[in-house]
């Protein structure tokens, strides 16, 4: 009754059994199942987790590997290349669009589809188009130019490349919508403003707008790098790793030692140097996104 | 006659802020109590607290001589009504009207009568059927009232019920609310931050500042004794002329004028308050033409501009050293760099503290 | 008075004149026209060779629109096509994903949807700190937490079964969805759940009566974003479920990679735009609403 006051744990009771999933998720899945394997990163797992410390050796071990190293290479290239081409690209397509284009939505709709496929459909498409016998440079040898040679796929030193070109095809399409969303945010008087002032287009985007767009680039740039930290469908329908270990990429390093090679300790180890990798981008990020608005209220 | 709701000794904060603080009020039955000040003074976190939308830190609320502290805004036997109308979008009037007694369990004939009650005494019969999406904002801040009245309680909460209409809608609305608190006599408590509402409303009126009622008392009152400066400030529009002086033997200095206080009524009855002082005059306490010669103190000033409103012209003008503004008959022929006679009668001005800001 | 000029008027007036063809259209349209095309090429290059015969494959170029239209390979990749031993082609893929993106968006959206609600309306203590820590997860590798998850699922005995998949999508929708419904139900009035509270609806009816016949927009948004997160999936799939089990992705790269026998593209190229026909007529059809799902998520994150 009113007059009772409601015990404090069973206050707004309905509420905190709605959240139990989610507190579930966070602590156990999240929280726990990081914690579980950076402790099993030290220790001597094989085909089952062992509790036997190893100390740092799984990770001497891991950047001992070559495979590893590969991985590690390409994923650099991979993101350094994706990185800028994409928000380039995205951002290029979307300052296009914004131009009160007619058409507006069947460009768009072509232009972000893949976003809706999966990386297995499109790491497939692109391993037949780019395909040297029957794809891009047959057809273009068809031509008459019987010199021309265009096998990503099949040349080890830039089999990256290939992987690099259908990541874009998909990609970029996300990044421009998130820059027109982050154009259409922008105050129209301040377009108004600029072409009263008589600045030139290309000096407003670089000189105004852009600089407005920055929390929509820091945010897409985050979802960006953790896609790129976390790309492994591609790899696998593309290129299998190949030719030889010239597609290799850390996540698949992990998912091949711990589901294929029985070498638990090893995935755990990469897995951890995956998650250090995220937290280095994903922690300034948040401090300065998060823990500085707090300071300018 | 009784009390229909009590806050006693109420405190409200959110970490370390304090919102509401010592709070005490007591509403007769059927009275109209606004609660007015400007935004952030607490005025709709008091009301939310009485609806029990909000879990107080300290003190009690009763309702009906019950207490309602810990109860929930169901059980509290009131009504509320909301700024943005709150109407549930996808129900229709009758199901927005209904959904509260069907979550008390009340039998369907009852439900039917006291729909049909309300929507007589509002007159919205012919929206029943419509949804809030076709409804004007004055029907749906009328279904919001209905709302309240079909649960047939003793006391209605208004939380800014018109600043989301327009001038002319809000003007009629208000007349409506008048009336139907007339008819139904019923306790309601109506939180504002427009003055005139207050005014024409309320039989008595709280202003807040700071989480603190400042002045409780009728529209008269708050209008002609303000207990302290921001009180005779926030009251009135234009707001009042504040001149700063000192009251000397019986008499307000400012500057080289002197202004004869004969007539004041001084809260220290004694009639000795002397020092430094703030003396208030609303500019439409100032005459002029022809009245100014029954007036104890004159002055002579220079126009330094006009606003004409139509029913009133303002006239800008300075009196020693300070800003002064006089409200005249709108048919009045002046312009700026004329000379004006201006007379002003002490019974009306407010004296405050200058250090206390509080009424002398 | 408004004095209409008696002069007859001299220099520019009237609308200003426009050219259609002017040098910036040409250029502006022509870039997204390339653009474009290049983007719709795959698509284009997948259907045609799916509807092409081997031999037309081995002579043609991949551009080329096929000369004799054939849907066996389509038949094939559905009912034929072999992984391994196995040859049932992609139907059993197919129904396997069904069987797993079904449960899995309904009681992810659900879970997501009460507890973006709770997590706006009815805030208790800690309940920031709990999804702060389910946003930060959003962003941990899934590497990482692929074998704990493993074990979990051995624990309560679903690792290997679609049940299992279906919880393990939960779980990694739950980031995503609850930020979406829990911005959502924050940008409803408040007001309008404090009159619901003073109406003396509780917890569930606010949510069942008010809340949810508002957010039909958001719902869907959800859906979309999920049935194409879900059916897309490879990591888990192929992680958490047995052959069995596998959805259609897993069962795609498996026909299309597999190294047995003679490799029939125009099959692959069947089964491949087979898989990705859910995602692809959810996307075509819900248009806006599928840039909303993915702008609400990121721009608002």
């Amino acid at each position: 009754m009113a007059s009772t006051r409601p015990n404090q744990l069973f206050r707004n009771k309905s509420a905190k059994i709605a959240a139990i999933p989610m507190i579930v998720t966070a602590l156990f899945v999240f929280v726990g199942g990081t914690i579980w394997t950076v402790v099993y990163s030290f220790t001597k797992s094989g085909l089952l987790p062992r509790l036997k410390w190893v100390g740092l050796d799984q990770y001497e071990r891991l950047w001992a590997t070559r495979k590893w190293l590969v991985s590690i290479e390409n994923l650099a290239i991979y993101g350094l290349c994706m990185l800028v081409l994409v928000f380039v690209i995205g951002f290029i397509l979307a300052a296009l669009i914004d131009q009160k284009i007619r058409f507006e939505d069947t460009i768009r709709t072509v232009i972000l589809y893949p976003y809706a496929l999966s990386f297995v459909v499109t790491g497939l498409v692109w391993q037949w188009i780019l395909n040297p016998d029957f794809g891009v440079q047959n057809v273009v040898r068809g031509w008459g130019w019987e010199s021309f040679t265009f096998d990503p796929l099949y040349n080890a030193d830039i089999a990256i490349y290939g992987v690099l070109i259908a990541g874009l095809w998909q990609g970029s399409g996300l990044v421009m919508v998130l820059m027109l969303a982050g154009l259409r945010g922008i105050d129209q008087d301040v377009w108004k403003a600029s072409r009263v002032d008589g600045i030139p287009a290309w000096k407003a985007y670089i000189f105004i707008i852009i600089p407005m767009m920055r929390p929509v680039f820091v945010t897409t740039l985050v979802i960006v790098v953790t896609g790129i930290v976390k790309i492994y469908d591609l790899i696998v329908a593309q290129t299998g790793g190949g030719p030889g270990i010239a597609t290799e990429v850390p996540a698949k390093y992990v998912y091949d030692m711990m589901f294929q090679a029985n070498n638990l300790g090893q995935g755990f180890a990469a897995s951890t140097m995956m998650l250090v990798t995220v937290a280095l981008i994903v922690i300034p990020w948040a401090i300065l996104e998060f823990g500085g608005s707090k300071r300018h209220d | 006659m009784k009390n229909s709701v009590e806050i006693k000794n109420l405190d409200l904060q959110f970490g370390a802020v304090k919102v509401l603080q010592n709070l005490n009020l007591e509403i007769g039955k059927g009275e109209f109590l606004v609660l007015l000040g400007s935004s952030g003074c607490g005025k709709s976190t008091l009301l939310n607290c009485i609806a029990g939308l909000l879990d107080v830190s300290g003190g009690q609320i009763h309702i009906n001589d019950r207490n309602v502290t810990w109860a929930e805004p169901s059980e509290r036997g009131i009504g509320m009504v909301f700024q943005s109308y709150a109407l549930y979008p996808q129900m229709t009037v009758e199901g927005n009207l209904s959904f509260g007694l069907k979550n008390a369990k009340l039998p369907k004939s009852e439900i039917e009568t006291r729909i049909k009650h309300a929507s007589e005494v509002l007159q919205i019969e012919p929206l029943l059927k419509r949804k809030p999406a076709a409804l004007s904002g004055g029907q749906r801040q009328r279904v919001a009232i209905g709302r309240a009245l079909v649960r047939d309680v003793d006391v209605f909460l208004f939380d800014e019920p018109l600043s989301n209409l327009d001038a002319k809608l809000r003007a009629d609305l208000r007349v409506e609310i008048k009336r139907l608190h007339h008819k139904l006599q019923n306790t309601m408590i109506y939180v504002t931050h427009d003055q005139i509402e207050a005014m024409t409303l309320a039989d008595r009126i709280a202003i807040m500042r700071g989480g603190q009622i400042m002045q409780l008392g009728s529209p008269d009152e708050i209008y002609g004794r303000p207990v302290n400066k921001y009180v005779a400030d926030f009251i009135g529009s234009p707001s009042m002329n504040f001149l700063d002086g000192q009251v000397k033997n019986g008499a307000f200095q400012v500057g080289d004028l002197t202004i004869p206080l004969d007539g004041y009524d001084f809260a220290d009855s004694s009639g000795s308050a002397e020092g430094p002082a703030t003396i208030g005059i609303r500019p439409e306490h100032v005459v002029t033409g022809e009245l100014v010669e029954n007036t104890p103190f004159q002055i002579e000033v220079e126009i330094n501009l006009i606003e004409p409103t139509g029913s009133d012209t303002l006239v800008d003008c300075e009196v020693a050293g300070h800003h002064f503004r006089v409200r005249m008959d709108g048919q009045s022929k002046v312009s700026v760099g004329e000379k004006l006679r201006l007379g002003l009668a002490p019974s009306k001005a407010s004296l405050f503290d200058a250090k206390t800001e509080l009424r002398l | 008075m408004i004095d209409t000029p008696s002069t007859p008027l001299t220099g520019p007036q009237g609308p200003k004149p426009r050219k259609s063809f002017s040098r910036r259209n040409i250029f502006l349209y022509g870039t997204l026209l390339t653009i474009a095309l290049f983007y719709a090429l795959p698509l284009y290059v997948m259907f045609v060779t799916s509807l092409k015969g081997m031999p037309e494959i081995r002579l043609g170029n991949v551009f080329s629109p096929p000369l004799e239209v054939t849907f066996e390979p389509w038949v094939k990749a559905w009912s034929e096509a072999c992984t391994g031993l196995t040859c049932n082609g992609l139907s059993t893929g197919f129904w396997n994903s069904v069987q797993i993106t079904i449960p899995s968006v309904i009681l992810s959206i659900i879970i997501a949807s009460v507890n973006g609600y709770a997590l706006s309306n009815w805030k208790f203590k800690g309940a920031d700190a709990f999804f702060t820590i389910l946003i930060f997860g959003a962003f941990i590798p899934y590497q990482v937490m692929l074998y704990p998850i493993v074990i979990m699922l051995r624990e309560i005995g679903l690792y290997g079964s679609l049940g299992g998949l279906v919880l393990v999508h939960t779980v990694f929708g739950m980031p995503i969805l609850t930020l979406l419904f829990r911005n959502y139900f924050t940008s409803l009035p408040e007001e309008l759940f404090k009159a619901a509270r003073v109406d003396g609806a509780g917890f569930w009816r606010i949510y069942t009566q008010v809340m949810v016949p508002m957010s039909l927009p958001i719902f869907t948004v959800a859906v979309i974003l999920q049935v194409t997160g879900i059916w897309n999936d490879f990591l888990f799939g192929v992680v958490y479920t047995s052959p069995d089990n596998y959805p259609m992705t897993v069962s795609l790269n498996n026909i299309v990679n597999s190294t047995q026998g003679v490799k029939e593209y125009n099959v692959n190229m069947a089964a491949t735009i087979l898989t990705g026909l859910v995602p692809l007529s959810i996307y075509f059809v819900s248009g806006r609403l599928f840039v909303r799902g993915i702008a609400a998520g990121a721009v608002k994150g």
